[in-house]
């Protein structure tokens, strides 16, 4: 038996990784697949599902048709959520372009800083994941609320008459999404940034290259993986984010994850909440492996 | 005033410290750099020669004074206006570009054609010796190729002047011994204006036209190769440069140029020199070792008793330390001519050291 493991190159491996493996199996696969399971089946007449499970593809045609649930009246919008899906993603994009276009500047201005400031400012910048997520969200609806901390100020100032609507509709919700999200983006940013030979830049300039050029073909081109990896970690939980469009949308902008988060809560509709799950799932998986096909070696091992 | 390629007016660098303080890398600097000149700052790191020249290509703007490039004053203009390029100490090739794209890169910025861009490219590698390498990535290649690339994207822009942050500082002993000559050889062909910043005083002697010898930010002497060895300014350019013996002094009497210097207890010696000093002036006199004679006396020249105190032997020549009377050691170094020279003269032994009048430097600081 020992002999048979000494001798065995795969089985020496296999042991060696079967902590992370059954670890990855237990939570991760296991979950994945009961939803998938649930995805083909019809809900049960109260929450959860019908048992013995009942096979179907309704929860798959309801996501395309909205009008084929028995539910719909009949001013129903077939897109209804598609339109949710593509909403989303915009959402998403918008968010991680903010934080991508705020987060450059600004992991570059950090990182053309003396050591000791340097570090000093990135944990300034990672501060804020010590707070639970739901608090800083509350904090944030604080400071936009109507009698909120901003409103108060501009007033104070005279800049504005009547307090800004700056809660509850889907500038609230951006603004949330990147302040939620905008570490994210500033530390692998900040890792390629940080990495960048700056005398590359002088070689540019002294070739005549003029300050945004030299930026255009040395600097954004070597640090890109940085920004492609802040692109994927902001856009892919932005997109299926719930609780900041529920709290700082008030629950009047929809996107998928509230969407979801409500099938599995008041809907009690488990099986179109897995269904979407998934879709939203390969969604985002095509992404990335798009992404990835295109990508070079160097970007992908910046990931 | 043309007809320098580069003149440095008075010129003043002074940087902020982390502490707050105010440090002066350069320090009143004036020279003027020849047209098709090989023209090395030299000096030890921390004496300002690459601020110099970090001040020509413009990625560092003057505290003080005025930076012309043939005429044109360029003291603030941004370096990528600049018709100079460098060579930068660590070459600074664009790792996420091709050989060709690197070297083309500068014809790119003037926006000259794909076609004339391709063309002049494999022009400038043929030049470096390195046809067909185009396509290659800066990673590929070894030192001193990616040296050879550096260099070829720098002139393939024709500049009227050319900058090289000890190029060759990288490069292992013989690589660079070859690269020394190769540069030298590129300089005469092109004919375009090197500045080339090194602490290495012997590859300076090698390569250049003049000198100019700095330190703690001022210059201290600039000349030509010969003159710079051979008849150093200062105590610290003679130290700098070879290996010197100094003996302290007082000067007895001077006739025309023939000066009397009394070295404390050791006898006077007679040194030529064109400068008048007064009698009882404190001097001191360089002397290289390898003008220093053993045990064979120079005619109308000085000859001095000493006592042998080590013999060391590393090949071509034997380096001797030997002590005169009045108890100043200096070295001596013979050169190897015959089999078992080294070991005639031992330890202990009592010689006689001889130099000409004109050998030694009379100085005073």
């Amino acid at each position: 038996m020992l002999k048979a493991f000494r001798s065995s190159k795969g089985l020496q491996l296999f042991s060696l990784i079967s902590p992370g493996a059954l670890w990855i199996i237990l939570f991760f696969n296991i979950p994945l697949l009961i939803v998938l399971f649930i995805s083909f089946v019809e809900r049960g007449r109260a929450g959860g599902i019908q048992l013995p499970p009942v096979y179907t593809l309704e929860n798959y045609r309801q996501l395309f048709n909205a009008c084929a649930s028995e539910f719909s009246g009949p001013n129903c919008d077939p897109f209804l959520y598609l339109g949710i899906f593509g909403h989303s993603v915009r959402i998403g994009l918008v968010v991680t372009f903010w934080c991508i276009v705020l987060g450059y500047p600004l992991s570059y201005f950090i990182s053309r800083q003396r050591p000791i400031w340097r570090d000093a400012l990135m944990i300034l910048v990672i501060i804020p994941f010590w707070t639970n997520f739901l608090v800083r969200t509350y904090a944030l609806k604080q400071v936009l609320a109507t009698e909120g901390l901003l409103n108060s100020f501009l007033m104070g100032l005279h800049v504005i008459s009547q307090p800004l609507d700056l809660l509850f509709n889907e500038f609230a919700v951006i603004v949330g999404l990147i302040y939620g999200y905008f570490p994210f983006a500033v530390l692998p940013m900040y890792a390629s940034i940080e990495k960048f030979d700056h005398s590359l830049m002088e070689a540019a300039s002294d070739l005549g290259a003029p300050p945004w050029r030299a930026f255009l073909r040395i600097m954004l081109p070597m640090t890109l993986p940085g920004v492609i990896a802040a692109l994927v970690l902001v856009l892919v939980p932005v997109v299926g984010a719930f609780i900041t469009p529920d709290i700082m949308g008030g629950g009047k902008i929809e996107m998928i994850g509230t969407l979801i988060n409500r099938q599995f809560g008041v809907s009690r509709n488990w099986p179109f909440g897995s269904s979407m799950s998934l879709v939203l799932m390969l969604l985002v998986l095509v992404g990335v492996i798009a992404y990835f096909r295109s990508s070079s070696e160097e970007t992908r091992r910046a990931m | 005033m043309a007809e320098f390629a580069v003149e440095m007016q008075d010129v003043v660098k002074q940087f902020v410290t982390p502490e707050g303080g105010i440090l002066s890398a350069v320090n009143h600097v004036t020279m003027q750099i020849r047209d098709g000149e090989f023209f090395s700052l030299l000096g030890p790191s921390g004496c300002g020669k690459t601020t110099s020249l970090r001040m020509i290509a413009g990625f560092e703007l003057p505290t003080g004074g005025k930076i012309f490039i043939h005429g044109k004053e360029m003291s603030q203009v941004p370096a990528f206006q600049r018709p100079v390029n460098t060579v930068f100490q660590q070459y600074a090739l664009f790792p996420h570009m091709t050989v060709e794209q690197n070297i083309g890169f500068g014809l790119e910025m003037k926006g000259v054609s794909r076609a004339e861009r391709s063309s002049r490219v494999s022009e400038a590698l043929e030049m470096v010796r390195l046809p067909g390498m185009e396509m290659r990535r800066p990673k590929q290649l070894s030192g001193g190729q990616q040296q050879r690339i550096a260099l070829a994207r720098a002139l393939i822009n024709k500049p009227e002047v050319l900058l090289l942050d000890e190029p060759l500082g990288a490069l292992d002993l013989k690589l660079r011994k070859e690269m020394q000559l190769e540069l030298k050889t590129l300089q005469r062909e092109v004919g375009i204006t090197f500045i080339y910043v090194t602490h290495d005083q012997e590859e300076a002697l090698t390569m250049s036209d003049r000198i100019a010898v700095m330190s703690k930010g001022v210059v201290l002497q600039i000349g030509e190769p010969q003159e710079i060895y051979e008849r150093p300014a200062s105590r610290y350019v003679a130290d700098f440069i070879g290996e010197t013996n100094f003996l302290d002094g007082v000067v007895k009497g001077q006739n025309g140029s023939n000066v009397e210097v009394d070295l404390e207890g050791t006898g006077v010696v007679c040194v030529e020199s064109n400068r008048s000093f007064n009698n009882g002036q404190q001097v001191f006199i360089a002397v290289r070792p390898e003008k220093l004679r053993l045990n064979s006396e120079v005619k109308d020249g000085n000859n001095l008793k000493a006592r042998v105190e080590d013999v060391i032997y590393i090949g071509t020549d034997t380096h001797y330390g030997v002590r005169f009377s009045g108890g100043q050691k200096v070295r001596v170094r013979e050169q190897n001519i015959v089999y078992g020279h080294h070991e005639i003269v031992q330890v202990g032994d009592e010689v006689t050291i001889s130099f000409a009048h004109a050998s030694p430097r009379i100085l005073t600081e």
